[in-house]
Order: structure tokens, then sequence, then C-alpha cells
């Protein structure tokens, strides 16, 4: 049971207030936001998203920068709190269709309006888009806001358009976000896909709709064939660990066929959502390199690498590595001819950034990227300069790209006597979501070489010691302590080099 | 509900007073109010809007109430409901005006619209005024019979209005029977469902009162409400759906078939993408599954999948609530998660309140895994990985990742690992790396003092100077008086420390630096005879009164006898076989039992954090709880009370024998009570006082559930169970009776006649989680348990047998530590010259346990 609703924006003002059952003062939205600011005195932590002061209970999401509070001082459920602010949002998302402080003023009394039937006496009533339709009166003032490319629409399940009439449309989005952890050789210590199948429907007259996914999709790690290597372009089912579905789902025929059937409510809601830890192609390698090139100065080599279909195009890619909390200068090096890319060094944090602009790995889907930056310190490090620096971080978004080979097959409208055929869009999303290179590898000069396989275990015999190959790079990279006199590692070196 | 404070009138004063907006709208106001000419509607609602805007940033705009009222009398609905959450705002500050408000509202409940009714309904109800109570009983009687099932969930929602305004009008009116006539025979999901909330709330707020009501609410427990509600169930929101799995997660079915039935009907309900659907129904699972240990498991296994996708789908604040909920899963039966340790790893864009609850998940299968020895390299992944958040730039993650691989560290036994892990700490270069990894050092060696040499060869190389952290100092501190012996330059070290006596700010250093002085001194006298006497005279002249007195008696002490004084100061010590777990096992089973509830996210329960009234919508939880106590009182053969009783004497007493340890909580990071009996007698004096707050709360309570007492209590007994008979040599009376008076008498008497130590099987350990498991497994073998408890690591079990052709007993003290799959038998027997025999018939039995 909910006490209070209320939403803040970042500079902690009441963009809306609402209190449903009197028992938490009124002064609640002040002492929260006191309290998320300075949660602890370094400033190192955030807040958690629910805490207890004197005896109430604060839960809150941040939605697009803005505080979503509900308040109690019962001992509810976390989640249902939680998922309930969610849902609020996405609710006067689904009205207003951009959802931003801008926005949310200027409809308060919509969203007043809303919160009146959502909530009764903090009891929940209903978050249904489509029940709410009928209990909600005042008209939306709406945002136009330009298409965001790739994820979901802005636009108001009630508004009309400016055309006169709505069109009728539908869309499918999914998006899968990926976590990836290489390991200083290029492996991958961990990686795992969350995706969603988010679908936002202007359809009128609530028609049935099926969904196919690919035939052979196994759900449930272990009931499928046994888990190993596969390319991600080779055959092969696709392997969830697991899947959750919408309330409207039904899995009547998922079984036989892997088809959802559903009645898609209005507005904006995830069909599904699944979670992927079989191994899959990641879109980009990552390589970093640092070495130290004097008493003050290293230098850092970052390589990124697409490894996707030309036909397809990353955009907004951006590598960002912590530098040495020592380091004052950096100067840095494109490649030649470089275009759309450009590079900062953060003083204030200590971090290289590094953007690469869309269309850059469009005509060389496959190609490489090289940065290469000069950093100057301004202490002597302490010969661990690897430990100071990284991991290496990427953000990006593929569009029309999908690392799971999860697909929609067709996705079928249940006929109506209507002459047009409803839009039906269906689109695939990539996006990083932790994407990392950690333990920055030290840079040996020149000593990278193609060495067939057998080579390398004769090496193993030979130095007594395991080296870890990067096959993507045909390098043979060293253990880290050989790195400590150069004479061993010139004789290591040595060594290599006679195969 | 208390009542609320009366709201304050007068703005905030950041504020604007906005007096001169506040007038001008008034004048606007009333131009319009009586105007008919078209597009009116547009321009009230213009100023509506900007009134109501007022309201939100805290202006004052009470004065315009008679205007506002004036305006809305138009049938405009959208300006009816501005007009209506107005009125609802400023009502209880302004009876009188809201009197003049009843008249239009009650025309509205009446409207042939039923959205103008429904919401007309509403807003009488929000008035909160309660001397128009009057007024509602009647629009809320009709309401609840309207046609339209959105006036009735109105009006279902308005009777708990009115129960908050006027509690007894709204009984008076009898109204709860009407709700629970409708609750069961409503077409509309929402009307029952806000029948049901609003019964709840009620019922439970008059339960307090009165015995009949008390006795109506247990109907909402009733196999007819729990199977009407969760038959219906998919008609439901998921907010409904959430409340009835609340309810669900109470209910106590009459046998398992029931169980199953409810589990399979609930299964598809794991699926959902609403995280809090999914918590409530796992929490019915695991409550249903309680007295059932392997079924219980399965649920384990069930619901990982589902909840580790919602932990991965979702905003981080909805994962963390699952995480949380998950973590709570993982601190019980961390070896159900062993091969998953992968989702705990933490991404290095996470907030720190989730990369916290991963590192502690991360620590607690690394530790389980290490028990079972065939994955001992999970363990070292584990310490790899967290070496590696050590080195991140999240200073706090970082502190954190030290601290856990300390945990693993102290339960793992390879010295050469744990010092190669050290030096890569100190290498680090880094203070709080440093300081942190100092703690560690302190605590292995408390645990290990036969590391002393490898672990002090690594210390000695920090100097003090750059220590400033006082827990660090104090650890440097505490090595060097203790193994001042070893370390070549100790006493120096610490003069020098004393010499900067005054910059000490911590108080707690300067009580560890006049310990550690007294230490090097008895051990090195010439050295540090100077140091010992600078210490002395800084500490006497100290205004921090703790420094003062132990200066003081140290100094007293000294004068008196030396000799004496060492053996205060520096006795010979045994090492910390445990270290104190953060909390007591009934802590954690209470916290288990408000499963889905905020004490998950607090880590605390309930009454912990909130007010009696607060507890939460099924207030009752706490006394059925206790329940089934009394229930499972009525299948054993002593009252459940006298065993209670009895079993934390017994505990008592053996907390006594161990007196002479070191209490574990002495500045570590792991200090606070635990539930052996070897964290001295503070600990057990804690969870004595929780048991005696149990104790009184269970009497007077009739019998109506079968939930197993150990998860309220940590402590278990075993029902009546016919047991096969043993083999010879020797015969135990497998329906051997002992109350538990006579076991503790015989226990303080009778000399142990025999203490070993046995391994169990892996299997074994693996089924211990599982309660009562153990208890049925020895009953097989006739052997009895009378008293149990413990927390992972470490149980605690008292078993008794008979011998079958004469009244001869054995009693058994058993210790199980999980972590080394070892037990600790000790064997008090009447007839002395059976042990050997008996004890070989119980290591077996024990043995066997877990094996098929």
């Amino acid at each position: 049971m909910i006490s209070q609703f209320f939403v803040l924006s970042q500079r902690g003002d009441n963009i809306v207030f609402r209190d449903y059952r009197g028992d938490v003062q009124k002064g609640s939205a002040e002492i929260f936001f006191r309290k998320v600011k300075f949660w602890k005195e370094d400033g190192q932590e955030e807040a958690p998203p629910v805490f207890n002061v004197d005896g109430v209970n604060y839960f809150h999401v941040k939605v697009v920068g803005l505080l979503f509070v509900a308040t109690t001082r019962i001992n509810i459920s976390p989640s249902f709190a939680l998922e309930l602010l969610q849902r609020i949002g996405r609710v006067i998302k689904d009205y207003i269709g951009v959802l931003n402080e801008d926005s949310l003023r200027k409809n308060f009394v919509l969203v007043y309006e809303l919160l009146d039937e959502v909530i009764d006496f903090g009891y929940v009533q209903t978050t249904s888009t489509e029940l709410l339709k009928s209990y909600v009166f005042n008209e939306p003032i709406v945002q136009r806001a330009k298409r965001m490319p790739g994820i979901a629409v802005t636009k108001s399940v009630v508004a009309t358009e400016p055309g006169g009439r709505n069109r009728e449309e539908i869309f499918v989005d999914i998006i899968e976000k990926i976590s990836i952890t290489f390991s200083s050789s290029g492996y991958i210590l961990t990686s795992e896909i969350d995706g969603t199948i988010q679908m936002k429907s202007y359809l009128t007259g609530n028609p049935e709709i099926r969904l196919a996914l690919n035939d052979d999709l196994v759900i449930g790690r272990g009931q499928g064939p046994i888990y190993g290597y596969r390319s991600s372009s080779g055959s092969g089912s696709v392997i969830l660990d697991d899947c959750n579905f919408h309330e409207s789902v039904r899995l009547d025929s998922f079984d036989m066929d892997r088809t959802l059937t559903l009645i898609p409510p209005d507005g904006e809601f995830p069909v599904m959502n699944y979670r992927m830890t079989q191994e899959f192609r990641p879109p980009f390698r990552i390589n970093a390199l640092i070495e130290e090139t004097g008493s003050l100065k290293a230098e850092v080599i970052l390589k990124i690498r697409a490894e996707f279909a030309s036909n397809v195009n990353a955009n907004t890619v951006k590598v960002q590595m912590p530098l040495p909390k020592y380091t004052t200068r950096v100067n840095f090096d494109l490649e030649p001819g470089a275009v759309g890319q450009t590079t900062d060094f953060k003083d204030a944090n200590k971090k290289l950034e590094w953007s690469l602009k869309k269309a850059i790995f469009l005509i060389a889907g496959g190609s490489e990227h090289t940065l290469r930056a000069k950093l100057t310190f301004s202490q002597e490090s302490h010969g661990n300069i690897t430990k100071e620096s990284g991991p290496v971080s990427m953000t990006f978004t593929i569009p029309m790209h999908n690392v799971s080979r999860l697909q929609v097959k067709y996705l079928q409208i249940a006929k109506k006597s209507r002459a047009t055929e409803p839009y039906r869009w269906v689109r695939y999303v990539t996006q990083a979501n932790s994407y990392v290179a950690r333990e920055i590898r030290l840079w040996l000069d020149e000593c990278s070489y193609s060495v067939p396989p057998a080579v390398i275990s004769n090496l193993h015999v030979k130095l007594g010691c395991v080296i870890p190959i990067d096959l993507v790079f045909c390098r043979v990279e060293f253990p880290k302590h050989w790195a400590v006199g150069r004479w061993r590692l010139w004789w290591n070196t040595a060594q290599l080099a006679n195969y | 509900m208390a009542p609320p404070p009366q709201s304050q009138r007068s703005p905030s004063p950041s504020q604007p007073s906005g007096k001169g907006e506040v007038s001008d709208l008034k004048s606007q106001l009333r131009q319009l109010a009586g105007s008919r000419a078209p597009g009116v509607d547009d321009s009230k609602r213009e100023l509506f809007k900007k009134v109501i805007s007022y309201m939100t940033i805290g202006i004052d705009v009470s004065p315009l109430f008679g205007e506002m009222v004036m305006c809305s009398a138009a049938s405009d609905i959208v300006l009816k409901k501005m007009c209506y959450l107005y009125v609802g705002n400023y009502a209880r500050v302004n009876p009188d005006l809201a009197l003049l408000t009843i008249n239009f509202l009650q025309r509205d409940c009446k409207d042939e619209d039923p959205m103008i009714r429904g919401l007309a309904l509403r807003s009488l109800c929000s008035l909160r005024v309660a001397n128009l109570v009057e007024y509602l009983v009647g629009p809320l009687g009709s309401g609840l019979k309207d046609s339209n099932s959105y006036v009735r969930m109105v009006a279902v929602v308005g009777v708990l209005k009115l129960y908050h305004i006027s509690a007894s009008t709204c009984v008076d009116a009898d109204f709860p029977a009407t709700l629970k006539h409708l609750m069961l025979n409503d077409p509309d999901a929402q009307v029952v469902a806000n029948c049901l909330s609003t019964l709840q709330e009620i019922w439970t707020l008059e339960a307090s009162t009165s015995e009949e009501v008390a006795r109506e609410r247990e109907i909402l427990l009733s196999k007819p409400v729990v199977y009407y509600l969760l038959n219906r169930i998919k008609e439901f929101s998921e907010w409904a759906q959430c409340l009835v799995l609340e309810l669900a997660a109470k209910y106590v079915p009459s046998d398992n078939n029931e169980i199953f039935d409810i589990m399979n009907l609930l299964e598809d309900r794991l699926q959902h993408a609403n995280g809090a659907v999914v918590l409530a129904t796992t929490k019915v699972f695991l409550q249903l599954t309680l007295s059932m240990a392997d079924v219980h498991q399965q649920v384990y296994e069930r619901i990982k999948a589902p909840l580790l996708t919602l932990v991965s789908s979702g905003s981080p604040e909805q994962s963390y609530a699952v995480l949380s909920h998950l973590h709570l899963l993982v601190m019980r039966a961390p070896y159900v998660f062993s091969t998953d340790y992968k989702h705990f790893y933490c991404q290095y864009n996470e907030p720190s309140y989730v990369k916290k609850l991963k590192l502690e998940m991360l620590t607690a299968v690394a530790n389980e895994s290490n028990t079972y020895e065939i994955d001992d390299l999970l363990g070292s992944i584990t310490v790899t990985e967290l070496c590696e958040y050590a080195a991140n730039v999240d200073i706090p993650i970082a502190r954190e990742s030290i601290r856990a691989v300390g945990k693993i560290a102290l339960q793992q036994y390879d010295v050469n690992a744990i010092v190669d892990r050290l030096l890569q700490f100190l290498e680090m270069e880094k203070d709080y790396v440093t300081a942190e990894a100092l703690v560690l050092v302190k605590d292995l060696l408390r645990k290990y003092p036969q590391w002393s040499q490898d672990c002090i060869a690594v210390v000695g190389n920090i100097s003090s100077k750059n220590v400033q952290e006082p827990k660090a100092k104090a650890a440097l501190i505490w090595m060097l008086g203790e193994y001042s012996q070893d370390m070549h330059d100790a006493p120096y070290v610490l003069e020098s420390l004393v010499e900067n006596w005054d910059e000490e700010h911590s108080a707690e250093v300067r009580l560890h630096l006049l310990t550690a002085v007294m230490k090097c001194f008895f051990k090195r006298p010439p050295e540090t005879q100077k140091a010992l006497g600078a210490a002395l005279a800084a500490g006497l002249a100290d205004f921090h009164q703790d420094v003062h007195d132990r200066a003081l008696f140290y100094y007293r002490l000294l004068q008196y006898n030396v000799s004496v004084a060492e053996h205060v100061v520096n006795p010979p010590k045994q090492a910390v076989s445990v270290f104190a777990d953060t909390q007591s096992s009934e802590i954690k089973d209470r916290i288990f039992d408000e499963f889905n509830s905020l004490s998950v996210i607090y880590q605390k329960p309930s009454y912990m954090f909130t007010d009696k009234e607060h507890r939460g919508p099924f207030e009752f939880s706490d006394e059925l709880g206790n329940l089934s106590i009394s229930a499972e009182s009525v299948d054993t053969v002593v009252p459940a009370q006298s065993v209670e009783a009895n079993d934390k004497d017994l505990l008592l007493s053996t907390a006594e024998k161990d007196d002479g340890r070191d209490p574990a909580s002495n500045g570590s990071a792991y200090s606070a009570p635990f539930y052996d009996g070897s964290s001295g007698p503070a600990a057990t004096s804690q969870s004595h006082g929780e048991l005696a707050v149990s104790n009184t709360s269970v009497s007077g309570q009739t019998p109506a559930s079968s939930l197993a007492i150990d998860d309220l209590l940590g402590l278990s007994f075993p029902g009546e169970v016919t047991a096969t008979p043993t083999p010879p040599p020797l015969k135990l009376n497998p329906k051997a009776i002992l109350d538990p008076g006579t076991f503790q008498q015989k226990w303080r008497q009778l000399p142990i006649s025999s203490s070993q130590e046995c391994s169990l099987s892996p299997q074994g350990v693996a089924s211990l989680a599982a309660p009562n498991t153990l208890l049925r497994h020895m009953q097989g073998h006739s052997i009895h348990c009378i008293a149990s408890g413990g927390q992972s690591p470490n149980f605690k079990y008292f078993f008794f047998a008979q011998k079958a052709e004469e009244a001869s007993t054995f009693l058994v003290e058993c210790i199980i530590n999980t972590a080394s799959a070892k037990s600790q038998i000790k064997i008090k027997a009447d007839d002395q010259s059976s042990t050997q025999a008996f004890s070989t018939l119980f290591q077996t039995a024990l043995s066997k346990f877990g094996l098929p």
C-alpha cells in the first residue's frame, strides 16, 4: 500500500505530488531528496532504491533523469513498489508520447488524473493503458520529437496524429543488451545477452497477433544439445537460459511451433524477456595495450575490430579507458585518414574517451581501428601501470543486428475485413550493456609472431610456462611477470623467434 | 492508521507565497462562475490548471475553495475531476467549506454516467472530514450495489476510507459483512481484489479489540476463500495477483496433495514478466514446502532461473529488489548456486549497491564450494575475480572485495595461496588496499596462528607511517604486540608510535597500543621498558575515559605482581575456530519468513524498522508463525515450550563451559553474536532474549498449522516416526523417550565418556541444509534428537538413545561444521562400558547420512 507518490526533477523540485493516505508527513519529498543527494559524505556511493528514514520507507526509480518516488510506512514487497513506479512511468509515457521533465510539467493535470485512477487510497487499481483510456479525459499535450533510431516509438496512444486519422501500425523491437568481459588475452571470460521483445501497438479493434520465433528455439540450458562453442553464423539452435512473458501472452502452441499468441494491449510493453549465456560471436573485439616509454611517459594503443557483416552499421561507438591518476596530459594520434573520430581526455576523472561516428564501420564491417595515445605523468609509476589503468569499456548501438540469432519469423495480425493492411515494423537492435576488456596488456615491442600451435605447445615445455595465445591477432602474449626485466624479456623473445 | 497530523496551511518558506496570484485567480474564477458563454469551459479549465499547479508547488490556494466549488457545477468532466482533486486536497483543513461540496457530490453520486457516479463517490469519501460521515453511508451503500463495476470498485475502497474516518460508523453500517459477500460473488476481479485488501485492513485493525473479528479474519485464510481466489488468479490484474499470492503464502494446506495442487496451479506465474508476481509466487512455493525438505530443495532449483532472468531484465532498481531476495537464498543455500557464480560477477557500470550484494553472494558461493573439495577451483576463480575488483577504481567496492577475499581465505587451508594474495594487495601500494589487507592478516592470524611466520614476514615490510586508518592501525599494533618475539623491530616501532601518542586521534588505536606495549614488555622487557613507561604515562594523562582507565589498570597490575599482569594481559590464546556471524540464526529465519518484503532489503526483521501497526498487509503473519509452534507441540511428546526453555539452558550451559575462549568480537570485521556456544555468553544471552520474546507470544494460541518450527527459531525436534530396528551388536530402543529436563540433568552429571571427530559425506552435508533430514535419518537408527540449532557452517545437535533391553541412556552432543564436513561428537552414557559400541554405531549412522 502506497502512502504518497511524487516525481522530483533532478534539482529536487516537485513536479507531481499525490498523497493517497495522509499518514506520511508532507515534507517527505524534501527529506527524501536530501537523503539521496547526500547518501555518503564522500559521494562515492549511490543511494539504494529503497531506504528507511524515521519509519518511512522510500522507494525510487530513475526515469529519464527524473526521480519517481513512492513512500509507505508498511512493510510491503519492494519489488511491488519498484515495478509499480516503473509502470507508472510507462503509462505516463504511453499517454504523453515523450517522457521528460518538460512534457511532464506541461501535462501535469493529465498525470494527476492518471494517478487518481491508477491508485486509490494506496491500493493499485489498474496500470493498463487500455483500461485507463475509458477513465481519463484530459487530452495530452504532445511534444513532437524526432524519431530515435532503434528503440520504441514516441507517439501517444491517445493523441491523434496531425493528419487526423491515426495510422494502424504495430512495432516489434528485438532489443539485445550484451555484457562481455574479455580477459587480457582476448578470451571471453563471461558473456550474457539480455534480450527483450518490446511491442507497441497502435492497432484498433484489438486483433489477435501471432508472433513466430525460431523453430529450433530451446529454452533452458541442459535440455538442448551439449554446450560447446558454435560460431554464431553457423547452424545450431538458439538456446535461451530462461525467459518470461507478458501477462497477455498465451503459450498454447509455444511448445509445438514456438509461436506466441496475444492480443496486444495499448501502449508499450515487453512481450518476452530472455537471457542467454550460449556463446556468440561478439560484435567487437577490443585490444588495449600500454607501454612505459620513459620515466614519466607511457603509450596506450587501443584497437577495436568490428566482427559483424558489412551491411550493418554501428552507431555511437564510444571507447573509454581510465588512466593512471597521475596522468597530466594525453596526446592522441589517430590512424592516418581517420574521419568521424573524436578523442578526449577527461582530466576530472582521468578518463580517455574515443568516439567513432556512424558509418565508420559501414564500408568495412570487419575492419579495425586503432588509436595511439601518448600519456605524460606527474610522478613515476610504481611499475604497476597495468593495474592503475583500465578496464577498457565500450558502448555502441548496432541497429538491424542481433547476436543471439533469435528471430521473429513472422508477425501475423488476425484478419478483419478491412481494406488497408496495418503497418508492421520488426526491428532488431544490439546494444552494449557492459562491454569490457580488463587487464591492459603490457605492450612488448615487435613481439608479435604468427606461430603454429604445435610450436606453441613445444614452447610450453621449453619455457616451462603457459602462454595464452590470442588467435584473432595471431600474437603470442607473454605472461606479465616476464616483463620484470628487459633482459629476461629479450631472452624470451629471442627464444621464441628461433622457432 | 494514525490520524494524519493537521497539515500546515503555510507553504514551505522556500516557495513564493503567491498571494497576488491567488487573489487574481479568485476574481477570474468569480467572473466565470456564472457565465454560460460558449467556450467558457475551456477558460475554466485553464484557470483550474493554474490553481492545481500552484497547489503542487506548495502555494496555499485554499482561499479559492468557494469559487472552485461554484465553477465546477458545470457538467464538463475534466473540470469536475480537477475540482475533485482540489477539494480532496483542502477539505480537511476547511471542514466548513467542505460542507459546501457535499451537495453537489451527493447529486453526482446519482448521475446517469457511471464514470461521474464513481468519481463523485471517490471524492466524497476522500474528504476525510469526521463531521461529514453521516453523508457517506447512503451513497456508499448504493455504490456497493451499483450495476457498474467501476462504481463498485470505488465504493469498496470508499468503505475503507470511511473506516479510517470513523470506524464505528463503518462497522455499524455492517459494511464488512457486505464486502465479504461481494468478495465471494462479484464478477469483477478488481472489485474482489479491493474487497480483499479492504477487509484485510479493517479486520486486522479491528481484531485487536474483538475476538469475534479475529475469528472472522481467519476466514480469509480458509480453504474455500483461498481456493476461490487462486482459481481465478488469471482474471486479476498483476497487482491484485500479488495480493492473492501473499494471502496464499499464509495458507496452511491440510495435506501434501493440496500443496502440489497449489504449486501446479501457480507454476506459470514464475514466468511472469513482473518481478513482484514472481517473488510473491516464490514465497508461496517456499512457504508451502517448508516441511518437505526434498521438495523445498527442488523449489530452490526451480526459482533460480526466473529470478536470474528478472535480475538481468528490467531497470537497475528492479533488479536490485530481486537480487536482494536472491542474496537471501544464496546465503541460505549457497550450494544450490555454485554453478551460477558467474552471474554474481560485478559489471563495471553497476551501481555500488548492486555490486555489494554480488560480492557477498560470490563469497558465499565460493566458500561453500571449498567445503566440497571437488570444486576447489571455483574458490580460486572467485578469488581471482575478487582481486580484479580490488584493483578497481571504485574504492568502496575495492575495499569490499578485499574483505570478501578475506572471508574466503579464512575458510581455505592453503597458506601459500593466501600469502600470495596478500603480497599482491600490498604491492598495489594503495592506502586503502593496505589498510584492508592488514585487517585481513590480523583475522587470519587469529584463526591460524600457525601461519604467523609467513604472515609476519609480509607485514614486516609495511611501515606504520603508511597506515592511517584506525582499524588498520589497530590491527598492525595488535600484531606488533602479539608477535613481538618474531618481529625484530617491534619494540622500536611501538616506541615511535608511543612518542606520537598525542597525534593519534582514535581511542581504539590508543587502547590497542597500550595492550601491545604491555605484551611486548613481557616478551622483551629490556627493550620495551622505556616505551612502556611512556605509554602508561601518556595513557594516564589521556582525556579518553577508557584509555585512562586501562592505563591505570595496567599500572596497578604491574605494581601488584608482574607475572599476574602477564597472565591477565597476555594469556595463552586459543585460535578462533569460527568467526562470529553477523546475524543470529533466529534473525535470519525471521527475515526468511518475511520473504518478499522490505525486511529482505534491509536485512532486518520488520520489528526492527516498523512499529507494530505497520508490519505489513498481513499483520497476522506473526501470530501465524507462532501458531506453528504450538501445533508442533501436539505431535511431540513434550510441550514445545518446555523443550525450548530447557534447550536454551542447555546451550547456555555449554557456552559457560567454553567461557575460557577469547570472545570473537574484538573489533574484527566479523564481530557480532553467533549462535554457537563458542562465541561466549554475550551471544547466547541475546538469543536467550529472543527466545523469551517468542515464548510469551506463543501462549494462548490455538494450534492450526503444521509449519515446521525450525523456520521460526532455528530449533527443531522430531515428530514421532516409527523407526526401523537397528542391527546388533548394540540394540537400541526405537521408541525411546526422554524428557528434556532429565536430559539436561544427566548431561550435567555424567562425565564425557567419548569425544571424537568424524567426517560426513559431501551429500550428507548438502542435505543438512534441509531441516529435519538428519533428525529423520538418525531416528531411522533409533537415535533421537532432543534439540538442535545453529546456522551454516556450524550446526549443533543433542541426541539421545536408549538400550533396547534396559533403561540405560546415551547422550550425544554433535557439532557439525559443514565447511569442513567434519563433526565433533561428545558422548555421555549411563553405562560407560557400552560407550564404544554406541560410538561406533553413532558414527556409522552419521557417515551414512545423505548416502542413498
